[in-house]
């Protein structure tokens, strides 16, 4: 599926090119490398100094698929929506990845599970398109 | 009989904001046509301030300094700690010499000449952003253009011609060309006649033919009409071979896959729209242009560890990241600017509504590069002074550099702007992976000199920057609606100001209006009290 974010009418200060075509992969794992890395890094083990970015390996608290469902579906503190990044089918296997990957919770998370906890998505300022 | 005399703009305009406020001045300014673009109307006349009146800032960026500047002017006595080594926050330009430390501890040195920099936040200044023109003029922080709309930079969209960057002037002046031509076609065909006039479709015949450049049979085609606007197949020129030949216009299929109209939405955007404005010599001139008036004011390296209130005022603790000596800091107020990503960590004695609106604004993550060059190969060979080529790809653009001009010697032009999954794209990679697809997907604008030039990189991304986590405020209708007044409402003694506390996120306008309004509060509740 391919998800375009156009970013128009925000008053943000933005780059101006096209609605990307940056395409995110579906597999679970390249979904972790190429969004959730950029802060929880490449171990999975978060960093921080003056503030601190939440470890996703070893932490009890995706022992309940539903804590890393919601926070991808609305964002909590620093932690921005991905509703308008990431399909439920994306958020689903990402979220297995990083339960089965970097926490022994094997069980899959399914499409399914990530629609049947769906909330009307944050909208960001301005029309913040996803089709 | 007296002659009775109007009074003048001014005159009525202070009698209104004495009457009723700066509000109902700045509605008054609105309906005489003045002052719609921008709320700023001089800096807050706060009158003296009471005794001995203490404010205690947290960050020396932008709204910090502000608040610091135009405390003291009233009296108060301002102290500001900073966590980082410098002022400026975001407002920030790197140079050669500079490292960039991300928060797991990598480090990048930056290798840029003497005179090249890298703006990693802001970089450009809309000619409607008053407070802060204000405050560089006041400050004496020299302004140049900042180009922003350049007619022979490049377009590329990866399903559009191959993917092969077309000149915006070509696209542009085509989608115009086709746009016109179907909507004469509309015309003529009667396909308006019960939405318009006779007489008004005879004008808008008229219109699309002029406006659309196109021919005596209102057809945009290739003829010399079309390329007085989209560019020549062979330029006009002196002599006997003096007579030009007209360039190719594009179909209108191609047309719409490369999706021009983004950018031409783009630079209709109010912020957007020429004029803009940089810093001579960077972004960070601003910075210091503040620091040259409150720098005095400033304990650098200190991390402040905890925020607690009473009745009486604000005492804050810190930790000199320096010496890893400790201490506390107490003010009567307190201006909190600390971004929230690491504020909603931080233990802050304040209510409930306050905690929860810090924890309801995430931050999004940018990444800008600067990639410096032996020559200026986008002036010399590709004739684009300043301006950007647009890319759907994640590096979101290119930006030739505004100052220095047919200089020689190396030149640092902007190698991405990358917002949202192109971000988290980039930032997700070590930094030398990041300049592999920074000159990877730049090279597409100009591949025989991109890799060929290159000399050196440095990648800014903002979610891993220790200090901030991110790089502006992410505000959405409901969180406006549920938190915005209670972020920006005073608690006790305590009062937030930065970009996420106003309606111009990201900008530095924001920031330094945010900072007014807070203090200004702060005044009146100090005088209050």
């Amino acid at each position: 599926m391919l998800l375009f974010v156009a970013a128009m009418g925000k008053a943000q200060d933005q780059s101006g090119s096209s609605p990307g075509k940056v395409a995110i992969p579906a597999e679970g794992k390249k979904v972790y490398e190429q969004i959730c890395q950029a802060c929880h890094m490449a171990d999975a083990k978060g960093s921080g100094s003056a503030g601190g970015i939440p470890a996703l390996a070893n932490n009890p608290r995706l022992a309940d698929p539903k804590y890393p469902i919601t926070m991808l579906q609305k964002g909590r503190g620093g932690m921005p929506w991905f509703t308008d990044l990431l399909t439920p089918a994306q958020m689903a296997a990402v979220v297995t990845y990083v339960r089965s990957h970097f926490n022994n919770y094997p069980d899959p998370v399914t499409e399914a599970d990530v629609k049947k906890l769906a909330t009307k998505p944050p909208v960001s300022e301005g029309c913040e398109c996803t089709e | 009989m007296a002659e009775i005399t109007s009074p003048s703009r001014r005159a009525l305009l202070t009698m209104i904001g004495k009457v009723g406020g700066t509000a109902a001045m700045y509605q008054a300014m609105t309906a005489l046509a003045h002052a719609a673009d921008s709320r700023f109307t001089g800096p807050p006349a706060l009158g003296g301030a009471r005794q001995g009146a203490s404010v205690l800032v947290l960050g020396a960026g932008l709204a910090g300094m502000v608040a610091a500047y135009e405390l003291t002017k009233a009296g108060y006595k301002v102290q500001i700690l900073e966590y980082q080594n410098r002022p400026g926050g975001r407002n920030y330009s790197v140079r050669g010499g500079d490292k960039v430390v991300e928060i797991d501890g990598t480090t990048q040195n930056c290798g840029f000449a003497p005179g090249n920099y890298l703006n990693p936040g802001p970089w450009r200044i809309p000619h409607h952003h008053r407070t802060l023109l204000h405050y560089c003029k006041q400050f004496g922080v020299e302004l140049e253009p900042f180009i922003q709309l350049n007619h022979n930079s490049f377009v590329h969209n990866s399903n559009a011609f191959g993917g092969k960057p077309q000149r915006y002037k070509e696209l542009a002046v085509d989608f115009k060309g086709h746009v016109a031509e179907l909507l004469g076609k509309a015309l003529n065909a009667g396909a308006l006649d019960q939405k318009v006039t006779k007489e008004d479709k005879e004008k808008l015949l008229e219109a699309m033919r002029e406006w659309g450049v196109l021919d005596k049979d209102m057809a945009y085609s290739s003829n010399l009409k079309a390329s007085d606007q989209r560019g020549f197949a062979r330029a006009p020129g002196g002599g006997v071979e003096g007579v030009p030949l007209p360039s190719t216009v594009n179909g209108l299929v191609d047309v719409l896959s490369s999706h021009i109209w983004t950018q031409l939405n783009f630079f209709d955007s109010n912020v957007m729209q020429t004029t803009m404005f940089q810093p001579k010599g960077g972004m960070d001139m601003i910075g210091k242009g503040f620091a040259r008036q409150v720098g005095k004011m400033i304990r650098y390296n200190t991390k402040v560890t905890r925020i607690a209130q009473d009745e009486t005022g604000v005492t804050a603790n810190w930790t000199d990241t320096a010496t890893g000596g400790t201490g506390e800091a107490k003010a009567d107020w307190c201006v909190c600017t600390i971004p929230l990503p690491v504020l909603s960590q931080l233990d802050v004695q304040i209510g409930a509504p306050l905690k929860a609106a810090i924890k309801a604004v995430p931050y999004g993550g940018q990444v800008k590069m600067g990639l410096e060059f032996r020559r200026r190969f986008w002036e010399e060979d590709d004739h684009i002074y300043g301006g950007h080529s647009f890319t759907d790809q994640a590096i979101g653009l290119i930006s030739y550099p505004n100052h220095n001009y047919f200089g020689d010697g190396p030149a640092v032009l902007l190698g991405a702007f990358a917002n949202d999954a192109g971000a988290y794209q980039l930032t997700g990679m070590t930094p030398a992976q990041r300049i592999e697809a920074a000159l990877t997907q730049g090279a597409v604008f100009h591949p025989a000199q991109y890799r060929k030039e290159f000399m050196n990189g440095v990648s800014f991304p903002w979610s891993r920057i220790p200090w901030i986590m991110g790089c502006t405020s992410r505000w959405t209708d409901q969180s406006r609606a549920t938190h915005y007044q209670n972020l920006v409402a005073m608690d006790g003694r305590f009062v937030l100001a930065g970009e996420h506390a106003s309606y111009y996120g990201g900008w530095m306008e924001g920031s330094l209006l945010s900072g007014l309004d807070a203090i200004t509060r702060l005044h009146q509740k100090a005088l209050a009290a």
